[in-house]
């Protein structure tokens, strides 16, 4: 089987994967990062969203090997080592962001590259269509977007030509 | 998913080898059409060879009178793009329409094309803008590249370099967009450039995108939706599902026409 490296969450892992292994699945499987989801595995719902070199991309239609010497981050990457949340996180938190929770991870990694497209300043249109590729099958929208206008607030401001990008 | 070999060039050249070497091998580009097929096993390469490290895939240049794509720039990437957003935002338009933020991350131009799915918006713009596809061995008019539903005059172990797209002062996209799936359940492409004036269709025809000659034609005596008052195309022909009636997509090929020509003098 073929090796492959790249950076997870800041730490450099590596492994060896069958070519057809998704990127979600060496993640979950082998590196036990099982904070990112599997709702549809047909790259609709969102629940597998990740961050490949700071972009979103759903983990559930890149191949592992696609990802080679990139650099990755999930849901277990944002909260501070000391275990402060990160401020998504927390006005998930705040605003109960979430019903049963399953699309909560790809809903927060989706948020935060909404915040990185649009800046710190989401009117809830902006937000609701840039959720376009996250379902929460409790339909439980109306706290997540909530929650995403105040958690993009609390983050570090984006620069202008950063969001316009 | 059938499990293949992975194979990851660094040069076009060493691609075409590889597919050249590899009869049932396919190019990985966003892979965001390929992967879903190759899951529910409608599609079986032997081999997948990844485009994405090659050098001299990515971009948009202005050059002259045209603005050239690199075949691996993704969506997103042409949306946000500030050159072609000033000279010719009509193109802009498109890639933004496609799929979802997550999609348009992953998904390029020149997957789009060399799949020739008929619901998607890039063969559109390309025939409805006139573009030149570049390949590794030819340059091809858009007008004799998009052959029927998922089929193009690519030939073997030929590989999408860039695209081509001469910049027309008045050209605009509209799109009925399926809820669900963000595919065009009707697309419409309209451009003018000096008298070259093109009507291009995705998501309606049964054979894939098309350009309506009559809608062209009565264009050709005024750019201006008035012009398209009162005309429509028949339902022979256009798709049929569980989505929309041919008769549907007969009359939106009408209207959202007349709403690209709109936008487009606007």
């Amino acid at each position: 089987m073929p090796a492959v490296s790249m950076t997870v969450n800041g730490k450099a892992v590596s492994g060896n994967v069958e070519e057809r292994t998704l990127l979600v699945q060496f993640l979950r499987e082998q590196l036990r990062l099982t904070g990112t989801h599997v709702g549809c595995d047909t790259s609709q719902c969102g629940a597998c969203v990740i961050h490949v070199d700071g972009i979103a991309a759903k983990s559930c239609t890149l191949l592992a090997l696609q990802c080679e010497g990139a650099s990755i981050t999930t849901i277990e990457g944002l909260a501070e080592p000391g275990g402060a949340l990160h401020p998504m996180q927390e006005a998930f938190r705040e605003h109960h962001g979430l019903q049963c929770g399953y699309c909560t991870p790809g809903m927060i990694m989706s948020a935060l590259d909404i915040v990185r497209r649009n800046g710190n300043d989401l009117d809830e249109h902006t937000i609701r269509e840039q959720l376009d590729g996250n379902i929460c099958r409790c339909t439980g929208y109306h706290n997540i977007v909530k929650a995403i206008a105040a958690g993009a607030k609390n983050m570090p401001k984006v620069g202008a030509q950063q969001a316009a990008e | 998913m059938y499990n293949f070999t992975f194979h990851r060039p660094t040069t076009v050249r060493q691609a075409a080898g590889l597919l050249g070497r590899n009869p049932e091998a396919k190019l990985l580009a966003g892979g965001h059409s390929l992967i879903p097929v190759m899951k529910q096993r409608l599609a079986q390469p032997s081999a997948l060879i990844d485009l994405s490290k090659v050098e001299g895939m990515v971009g948009v240049e202005l050059k002259g009178r045209s603005v050239t794509i690199g075949a691996m720039t993704r969506h997103a990437d042409v949306a946000n793009s500030t050159v072609l957003k000033e000279v010719m935002p009509g193109l802009a338009m498109v890639p933004g329409s496609i799929g979802d933020p997550q999609v348009r991350n992953r998904g390029t131009i020149g997957g789009s094309i060399a799949n020739n799915d008929p619901n998607a918006d890039y063969p559109a713009a390309c025939l409805g803008l006139g573009a030149t596809i570049i390949t590794n061995k030819r340059r091809i008019v858009a007008d004799d590249f998009f052959t029927g539903m998922f089929s193009t005059t690519l030939e073997d172990g030929e590989i999408i370099v860039k695209i081509s797209f001469p910049i027309a002062k008045k050209a605009a996209y509209e799109k009925f967009k399926h809820p669900a799936s963000g595919f065009a359940l009707v697309g419409v492409f309209a451009s003018k450039r000096g008298s070259d004036i093109r009507v291009a269709v995705t998501g309606a025809g049964s054979n894939g995108v098309f350009r309506v000659k009559s809608f062209e034609e009565a264009l050709k005596k005024r750019f201006s939706p008035k012009s398209l008052e009162g005309l429509s195309i028949p339902a022979t022909g256009m798709n049929a599902d569980i989505h929309a009636s041919p008769e549907y997509r007969a009359h939106l090929v009408g209207v959202l026409a007349r709403r690209a020509v709109a936008k487009a003098v606007g």
